[in-house]
């Protein structure tokens, strides 16, 4: 089974002294618990968690899931489960672009072995490992709801889709180079509309 | 074949604008404020008339749904949550919804709301759809700053507070009741039911939970009539339904269609087809990861509809057309399946937590061959000890689709035991 760094309990790697909030995401927070009823903080902890995750740079650290206990008057515990529960939260760093590889059966089907292959040829490492440069993690996850368009794979926010070796190659390196790399179909498909109008 | 002018969501591959300009030139929030004056009644009673069938999976009567809600608010408040965590495999039609026409389903929020006596909804939509909820809450903030929704919505007397909640990768907060203790802010785990939501749900408070597209018909249904939609497709499997077509076709897409059209037909005319022609055709999951698999033997025939496909043994689940040629390894395809329920399972329930794990290594197993004929017996026994064992359905999809290998498939299984076990005696 692969190694996916959402879904590890430990802590045995540097873990950094402290987390505090940017003044940008005290005013997210803000905006975020205005959503819930007042009583009920709690629903936040999901968005919160998220914000903590980007604001230190893809992973969720000790002090960071500290800090969002606090920030919402909650147990340690809770948000600890909360955030081993999900697998979108990486407890351990990750790289600069955390690619996500499609396994599911509609991706398998059209070729996503090939492309988990030459992802770790590409890094040189083994499923969620990060690259010595920092600057990739790659791990396999289950479906990511693009099926019309596999097979695909996810890079930080953004979906790139109707993939093959090459392609994915092709965006490897340019993130690698720091080019722009378009999201979306990489074979020039509105969505997922067919490419021949039936 | 469905025609133009029937097309619910005219805006389904995104060529046209998606924000509130280009949703009004579509039709969506004409005269929404007259719809609203018409009463919770005259709507829920045109959902129920339209025979509406829940597009989430599970196929149940929307209408129905709806009226389960207490009459009145009483001492709590009443919620509608809209169900956008989309990770059935196979299935990605929400998302055309969401990044699309967002404002269809923002109109069906208010609508259905409105008819339910619920002031406040919740849009629960999976955290990897980042760049499909960001159009999401775009278009809620448009709808907001122009007095379709807020305080007096359309004008029509009604306050309706609409709120976006992104959740952090977890199948199982598809299920409702997992996914409003997701939404409560715990891990998501199915709660046991009764109590069900629509007495005690978010917040302990009488909640709806509905799929995006279920939602995003209903302003459609009110403006064009419950007989118009119930006119298309067969009886009590009315109206249109968007299809995902995935896996070995040589066109992959998403298409509204008729309820009920043949399954052949919607590949060809599609999907461009199955790669290699028809006869190249082996297996097709007819409606996501999981409802039992069809042999081609089926698929020359079979309807795709609900009723049709549990005549099959199969079922309509979220229409997401998995379609397998011949050089598919089905047993592989198939135990992919298994991997994804155990990692997905929640932990809750022992059969299920335990049983999805047994049940992958022994797929494992047989993709090799290597396995004793009555562990195959075993294997299904075990399937049936998980299935109905579990609080949620998890338990069920994760032993259909390996029932469905076994009753199709039995003898390729077989086979490969045999000659497994002769390469091994050679050795």
């Amino acid at each position: 089974m692969s190694r996916h760094p959402g879904l590890i309990n430990k802590t045995e790697f540097p873990q950094p002294d402290n987390f505090s909030w940017t003044e940008e995401n005290l005013r997210k927070i803000d905006k975020i618990i205005d959503k819930y009823p007042k009583k009920r903080i709690q629903s936040a902890v999901i968005p919160i968690l998220d914000l903590a995750q980007k604001q230190n740079g893809g992973w969720l650290s000790q002090k960071a899931i500290e800090k969002v206990a606090k920030t919402l008057s909650m147990s340690i515990i809770r948000v600890m489960e909360v955030a081993t529960f999900y697998s979108m939260f990486n407890l351990e760093p990750v790289g600069k672009n955390f690619v996500q590889i499609c396994r599911t059966t509609p991706c398998w089907l059209r070729g996503s072995d090939k492309l988990t292959k030459i992802a770790k040829k590409f890094t040189k490492c083994e499923l969620g490992q990060l690259s010595e440069d920092k600057l990739f993690t790659i791990v396999e996850v289950e479906c990511l709801g693009a099926c019309c368009n596999a097979p695909m794979v996810q890079i930080n926010n953004d979906y790139y889709e109707d993939l093959n070796e090459n392609i994915l190659l092709k965006i490897l390196e340019d993130l690698k180079n720091n080019k722009d790399v378009k999201s979306g179909s990489q074979i020039g498909r509105i969505n997922s509309k067919p490419l021949k109008q039936c | 074949m469905l025609k133009a002018e029937n097309k619910i969501f005219s805006n389904l591959y995104g060529e046209k604008d998606w924000r509130l300009k280009g949703a009004m030139a579509r039709g969506t929030w004409n005269n929404t404020k007259e719809l609203l004056l018409k009463g919770k009644d005259f709507i829920l009673e045109e959902v129920k008339k339209s025979g509406l069938r829940g597009r989430g999976g599970a196929g149940f009567p929307t209408g129905l749904k709806l009226s389960f809600m207490p009459k009145n608010i009483e001492h709590k408040p009443h919620y509608l949550v809209v169900n956008a965590d989309e990770s059935e495999p196979g299935t990605c039609k929400d998302r055309e919804i969401l990044r699309n026409d967002p404002h269809l389903l923002i109109e069906g929020c208010l609508l259905s709301s409105f008819a339910i006596s619920a002031k406040a909804c919740y849009i629960y939509i999976r955290g990897e759809y980042y760049n499909e909820s960001s159009n999401l809450q775009q278009a809620i903030n448009e709808a907001y700053e122009n007095g379709l929704i807020g305080k007096n919505a359309c004008k029509s007397g009604w306050d309706f507070d609409l709120y976006l909640h992104r959740g952090a990768g977890a199948y199982i907060c598809g299920e409702e009741t997992a996914l409003l203790e997701s939404l409560e802010g715990k891990k998501g785990q199915p709660r046991l039911k009764p109590p069900f939501p629509a007495a005690v749900g978010l917040y302990g408070c009488p909640t709806t939970v509905n799929n995006v597209e279920t939602i995003a018909v209903i302003p459609t249904i009110i403006r064009r009539g419950s007989s118009w939609f119930a006119d298309i497709g067969r009886p009590k499997n009315t109206g249109t339904k968007i299809f995902c077509i995935s896996g070995h076709v040589n066109s992959p897409c998403n298409v509204e269609e008729e309820m009920g059209i043949p399954l052949k037909e919607l590949i060809e005319k599609h999907a461009g087809g199955v790669r290699g022609g028809w006869e190249n055709l082996l297996a097709v999951i007819p409606g996501g990861a999981s409802v039992p698999l069809i042999p081609k033997s089926i698929c020359d025939n079979v309807l795709m509809d609900f009723d049709s496909l549990q005549e099959v043994q199969s079922g309509l689940g979220t229409a997401a057309v998995i379609v397998m040629d011949k050089s598919t390894d089905i047993i592989e395809a198939i135990s992919r399946l298994s991997h994804f329920y155990m990692h997905e399972s929640c932990g809750q329930c022992t059969p299920c937590r335990e049983g999805t794990g047994w049940l992958y290594r022994m797929m494992t197993k047989m993709i090799k061959g290597d396995l004793l004929s009555p562990e195959v017996d075993k294997l299904l026994s075990v399937t049936k000890q998980v299935e109905g064992h579990t609080i949620c359905a998890l338990g069920d999809a994760a032993a259909w689709p390996i029932q469905g290998l076994l009753r199709h498939f039995r003898e390729d299984v077989e086979k490969r035991i045999i000659e497994h076990n002769k390469i091994k005696e050679v050795a």
